[in-house]
Parts: structure tokens; sequence; C-alpha cells
């Protein structure tokens, strides 16, 4: 769920993670990152609140606020969903595998 | 209208990549998109730089219009086909300024980007060139955009639909998640407007949602068919794909695109604001 930070996540500058609620991580299939997946925001529930599209590496980022959230996403390779619990502002990520 | 004349399928433009008379514009949020690969033979258009003024606050003149149409090649009766990334937010309000200018023959390919990448469809990064033309844009047709003195005056009168999330309709959040928060304006919503995300209209692979599923979900949220409409977000691009839903999908008559949307209205003076989720 919320792991430790991947330091390769790049943020804006003068994001201020004391005050935004950032959903990032990384799309993946057996373990290898998928770039260019769409990557769909749902909150609690169930309802679409953002796409983004993942980088070439996979990662992805978005700004929300403290909640359950899902990431689904949806690549050539097939579709994956995880949950993420954020219960406070800062940096909360995930990974999604699909296939 | 009906489908066939506001939608192409991925399949039909497949098949028209090289059709004479058919021109494909990409129009992204990230501009950037087209650089790193487009349908065969797509013209880039630029939304930041080419569909809006560069020194007022507007979108571009008939003149201008004309000058960046003439530019990419289009001419007056080509049928031109957009497309674009983020479930074709930006390419429906391309659609939109065509249709206020009069272009005859306008399309949206369903499903845009999204739908092209996912299905595995050829893109490339060879940037295509097309003669120049002389494009005549008709003078604008406002029956189809809003200005704020009129959405003002459509508190409690019109149907107000505001088509943001539902997070940034009870003032809770700006700008869409995918975004930072900006903080120029005040949050929150027109009063008596009614929430329907544009999301609701579209399904997961940016495909427009049956024109059944459509009224249904309108009806549902409290859509008064027989009152007119206007239709509005942050900044106008996501109220103009729920333009094309009710105005050309569904075919209720008079329906405006408020494009100075959530960025204007969240700005002004004196304007009631009404916060909360409705």
């Amino acid at each position: 769920m919320c792991g430790v930070p991947d330091q390769g996540i790049v943020l804006p500058a003068g994001t201020d993670l004391t005050k935004e609620t950032v959903l990032a991580g990384k799309v993946v299939a057996g373990g290898e990152p998928v770039g260019g997946a769409y990557v769909r925001l749902l909150d609690g529930t169930g309802e679409f609140t953002a796409e983004v599209v993942a980088s070439a590496s996979g990662d992805f980022r978005f700004f929300a606020a403290p909640g359950t959230w899902t990431l689904r996403a949806l690549s050539r390779t097939g579709n994956g969903e995880a949950q993420l619990t954020a219960d406070a502002p800062g940096l909360h990520t995930t990974e999604v595998a699909v296939g | 209208m009906s489908r066939q004349d506001v939608l192409v399928t991925a399949d039909w433009a497949e098949k028209n990549l090289g059709t004479e008379g058919v021109v494909f514009l990409e129009v992204d949020e990230d501009t950037t998109a087209y650089d790193g690969g487009h349908l065969p033979g797509a013209v880039k258009v630029n939304w930041t730089t080419e569909l809006q003024d560069g020194v007022r606050r507007d979108i571009v003149d008939a003149e201008q219009f004309s000058a960046l149409l003439s530019a990419k090649g289009v001419q007056n009766d080509d049928t031109v086909v957009l497309y674009g990334g983020n479930n074709n937010w930006f390419a429906a309000y391309a659609y939109w300024q065509f249709k206020l200018y009069g272009h005859a023959d306008v399309k949206l390919l369903d499903g845009g980007r999204k739908k092209w990448e996912l299905d595995g469809r050829t893109l490339t990064t060879e940037t295509a060139e097309r003669k120049a033309t002389t494009y005549t844009a008709q003078a604008a047709d406002t029956s189809i955009r809003a200005f704020r003195d009129e959405v003002v005056d459509a508190i409690g009168q019109k149907n107000l639909v505001d088509v943001r999330s539902p997070d940034e309709f009870s003032g809770k959040i700006l700008a869409p998640a995918h975004l930072p928060q900006e903080q120029s304006q005040r949050p929150g919503h027109i009063p008596s407007a009614i929430n329907i995300p544009w999301s609701k209209a579209a399904n997961e692979d940016g495909t427009f949602k049956s024109d059944e599923e459509l009224t249904k979900l309108y009806g549902e949220q409290g859509f008064d068919g027989s009152k007119a409409t206007i239709a509005y977000c942050r900044i106008g691009e996501r109220s103009s794909h729920t333009w094309v839903v009710l105005h050309e999908l569904l075919g209720h008559g008079d329906v405006k695109n408020y494009d100075g949307s959530w960025t204007e209205y969240g700005s002004l003076i004196g304007v009631p604001i009404e916060l909360g989720a409705r």
C-alpha cells in the first residue's frame, strides 16, 4: 500500500507535501514497467475523478485529497487496479499490475 | 443531428486516413502528445497558442480562426475529424469552435487517442504537411456560446450543468486531480447548478455512451429537457464534451457552452456562489 516513497518520483517545483495529497506509482506487468497506460483515479464510491497517461517508465501521479482511492490502469497488455488509502497529505505510492 | 453526423469510429478513421477531402486534426491537453506519435496524416493544433488569443483572454476570433485553418491546409468543404487525448476534452473544445465558426462538416473520432492506442492502431512521428488554403470562417454563432451576464441571469431559470468532478463542484478543490491546485478563484459552483460530471457520459475507453444511456443519465440527475441549458466546467473544455452530448448527440436545441467557466465566474466580484454537494 503506502510503501517507502520512490526517490525517482519527480514532483513539480513548489509542491508542498504538508498540504498536497499526492498519489503516485508505477504500472507494471510481471514486475516490469508498462509505459503509456491510461491510469484512472476513482474515488471511494468508484466514481471517476481523473485520468493521466503513465510515462514511458510506467510512472503516474495525481493531486488528490485524503481518502480511499482506486487506481485503475488500461493498457494494451491488459487492465488492472490497486487501492490506495491516503490518511493525510503527503506522498502516497502504489504499483498497479496489469495483464 | 444523429450520431453518424457527429462521430466517426476508429475503424472508419483507419480506412479514411488518406481520403481526399478528409482532414484529421489532433488537439491535446498535453500539447506534446502529437510529437510522440499521431494518426498518419493528422495535423497538430495547439489549443493554448492556436485556439486562444495570445493577448486577450478569449478564444480566437473569426479572422484568427480563418488564418489558422488556412495555414493548416483545411478547406471550407473538407470533412474535419478531430481527436485528442483525455477522452477528447480538447478535441470537443475544438469541435465546438468549428461549430461556432460555421464549419459545415466536422466530426469527432469516438474514443479519441485513448481508444486508438488501446486498440494498437498505427501511430507515426512523421509530421504531416498540408498545402495552405484560403479558409473563410463565418461570424461566430453565439447561440452556442454563453457569456458571464447571461450565466448570472440563468440562475434558477435555465439548466446550469456543472460538469466538473464532485469535489470541484462542492468547493473542496479548484482544479481536476491531475493538475496542481490553482488558487486564483473562489471555490464552489453557480447556485442552482446540477452536477453531472462529464465523465459519466463516457465509457472507460473514451467513447461516448449510447443515446439511451445518456438520456437516462441526464434525466436522473435533474436535467429538464424543456428548458434552455448552459454547461460549464473550469476552462470550458470538459463542458464542450457535455455540449457535444446535449446539443449534438441528444439534439437539445438551446444549449450553450460557457467557456469562461469557473476560472471566470469564480473570479467575479459580487456574484452568488454556492458551496457543498447538492
